[in-house]
């Protein structure tokens, strides 16, 4: 009886370990590139195809700040500034990294900006033209990517690897199945919350989060109560680069900085935004995590689990409903059941 | 010299012709009415006024200024305000926000003219940290109007405030407007429902084909037998 319960516990370390912390860490990467493609949706009509890729471009921003951090001359000149604190060296070098990157990335969305989008909206072009001059961005972003960082994988993780092992936990807990989290993972979910929290307040407290809304809302109003649509623009893309840029770099921490990866990106991002409501931030998280809960528990292999729920059962295959390279598949099939069923999503978004 | 005055106006859009020297005024304190068939020219007489249009002859003067080659942007902080006819509130946005955003332009503290408006319009209070797209008709209209007054304007350019409104909103749309004169600002109101507002009006200009066909205070034009018998329905 007692090893009965304690199997249950250790399944359900096993699902944590596996699923849900995994899931809550992908989908608030998934969420802050949510947050920007929403963002971009909502001021400029425009269905940014390129965030999967201007991710990519601020992760190889802090890649490259990286390397000039852990140069010579960095250290010969700046190595007295940045004593190494000892409370703060399991956050890893990236993160000071960051806010340089998020600077390159904006300049890179405004130059983007200036050079292909503000041509289509002095027209009016139509959503689909814009939409269409956003995959030509895409492919720009992502070939600059590659020549920058060259296509292949790049690891950037420093700093503490977990902040709490398999080990710690099952010396602390005595069960055979362990809960780690990564310092990624943490740092991710830490990172998002504050975000979404600044933007939030941004957007409904400050006075110029406000104009954004309006400007949203009913772009001919706002012109008619002096709201300068420069600056709206602007204030979108520095945004939208710091989401973009911490997002791609919180996701190459987690897994890895794979430029095809980020492209591919595109899909759950976008399967997210929809799935919670076109042009609603709330919409956008929601939707990061219900996308991300799907792609792990459908690609997770079940054998474990069953095997510590249902003692004396070991079942012949993995019991996994889906192989994990089909993985952006899940995100298409939602992608088209809500776009038939509820094309809102669920709050209530545009229809695109 | 009124105080917003177009003088012969010409204007089109493209090639079009919409306008041929066609002139409005209003006073302050002073609720002037332009009715028209469909295609008169009414709205476009009122955006030439705003700047949204140029046109290719004739002058907008304000308060004895020459305001025609102001943008749009230039005129409102002059002092013009507009309530277009449709989409004229943050829909997304509460009550609160609405009239906020209506201030953009101003640095000073707006909140003596956002009670001003809850004043008018003590509805608003109650309602406004709700959604303006969750509001009546009649509603909306007030929370448009008070955006409209956050830029502290003297002249209120309204176009259509009664379209698509039940009879019984048209009234209170309609003595809304009274309490906006009689605060002295100068109100240019462009209208179908010509019988009620020339009812309500001091001055009136009937508008055929972009053509001034008619002018007077809005008894005269209710009395006159030719008037009556085109635009009033007999």
């Amino acid at each position: 009886m007692v090893s009965e319960s304690v199997d249950i516990l250790n399944a359900f370390a096993l699902l944590t370990n596996f699923i849900i912390v995994p899931a809550i860490a992908y989908g608030s990467q998934l969420a802050l590139g949510a947050l920007a493609v929403t963002l971009i949706y909502s001021i400029f009509r425009l269905s940014n195809f390129a965030q999967g890729d201007s991710m990519a471009f601020g992760t190889v921003m802090v890649i490259l700040i990286l390397a000039l951090f852990q140069s010579d001359w960095a250290n010969a000149n700046f190595g007295a500034i940045l004593p190494p604190y000892e409370f703060l060296s399991f956050v890893p070098t990236a993160l000071y990294a960051l806010p340089f990157a998020i600077g390159f990335t904006a300049i890179y969305l405004l130059v983007m900006d200036r050079l292909v989008y503000q041509h289509y909206r002095r027209i009016k072009a139509k959503a689909i033209n814009m939409c269409m001059a956003s995959m030509g961005v895409m492919f720009v972003t992502g070939g600059l990517v590659r020549i920058i960082n060259g296509p292949e994988r790049m690891t950037f993780d420093d700093g503490a690897r977990f902040l709490f092992s398999v080990r710690d936990f099952k010396e602390f807990t005595g069960l055979t199945q362990g809960i780690a989290i990564k310092t990624s993972q943490f740092l991710t979910v830490t990172v998002a919350i504050l975000l979404v929290a600044f933007l939030f307040y941004f957007l409904n407290k400050t006075k110029t989060g406000k104009s954004m809304r309006a400007y949203s809302d009913n772009e001919d109003l706002a012109l008619l109560s002096g709201i300068d649509p420069a600056k709206v623009a602007r204030t979108t893309w520095l945004i939208v680069a710091a989401f973009t840029a911490i997002a791609g770099t919180l996701y190459g921490l987690d897994k890895g900085f794979l430029p095809f990866q980020y492209h591919q990106l595109l899909l759950p991002i976008f399967a997210s935004v929809i799935v919670g409501g076109i042009g609603s931030p709330m919409g956008a998280i929601v939707g990061a995590f219900v996308v991300s809960f799907s792609e792990l528990l459908l690609t997770y292999a079940y054998k474990k689990f069953l095997i510590f729920l249902l003692p004396g059962y070991v079942p012949d295959s993995l019991v996994q409903l889906i192989g994990v390279e089909y993985k952006y598949a899940i995100s298409f099939v939602i992608l088209v059941v809500v776009l038939l069923i509820r094309p809102t999503g669920i709050f209530k978004g545009k229809v695109v | 010299m009124a105080y917003l005055e177009g003088n012969s106006l010409v204007a089109a859009y493209g090639p079009v012709p919409i306008l041929h020297e066609c002139s409005v005024s209003v006073e302050k304190g002073e609720l002037a009415v332009i009715v028209g068939p469909n295609g008169a020219g009414k709205s476009t007489a009122m955006k030439v006024l705003l700047g949204m249009l140029n046109p290719s002859s004739g002058s907008v003067v304000f308060d004895g200024q020459d305001i025609t080659h102001l943008s749009t942007q230039e005129r409102i902080s002059l002092g013009l305000a507009f309530v277009p006819q449709t989409n004229n509130v943050f829909t997304s946005m509460t009550v609160h926000e609405n009239l906020e955003m209506g201030g953009f332009l101003r640095d000073d503290d707006i909140s003596h003219t956002i009670q001003e408006v809850y004043d008018l319009f003590p509805i608003l209070f109650e309602k406004r940290k709700q959604n303006a797209g969750e509001l009546s008709g009649g509603q909306r209209q007030q929370v448009a109007f008070g955006r409209a007054m956050m830029t502290q304007p003297t002249v209120m350019l309204l176009d259509e405030p009664t379209a698509g409104v039940s009879p019984i909103v048209m009234d209170e749309i309609f003595s809304n407007i009274l309490d906006l004169k009689n605060s002295g600002r100068a109100v240019l109101m462009v209208e179908q429902n010509a019988q009620q507002a020339l009812n309500i009006a001091d001055k009136g200009f009937v508008l055929v084909s972009g053509r001034n066909e008619h002018s007077g205070t809005g008894k005269e034009l209710i009395a006159d037998p030719e008037v009556r018998k085109k635009f009033l329905g007999g």
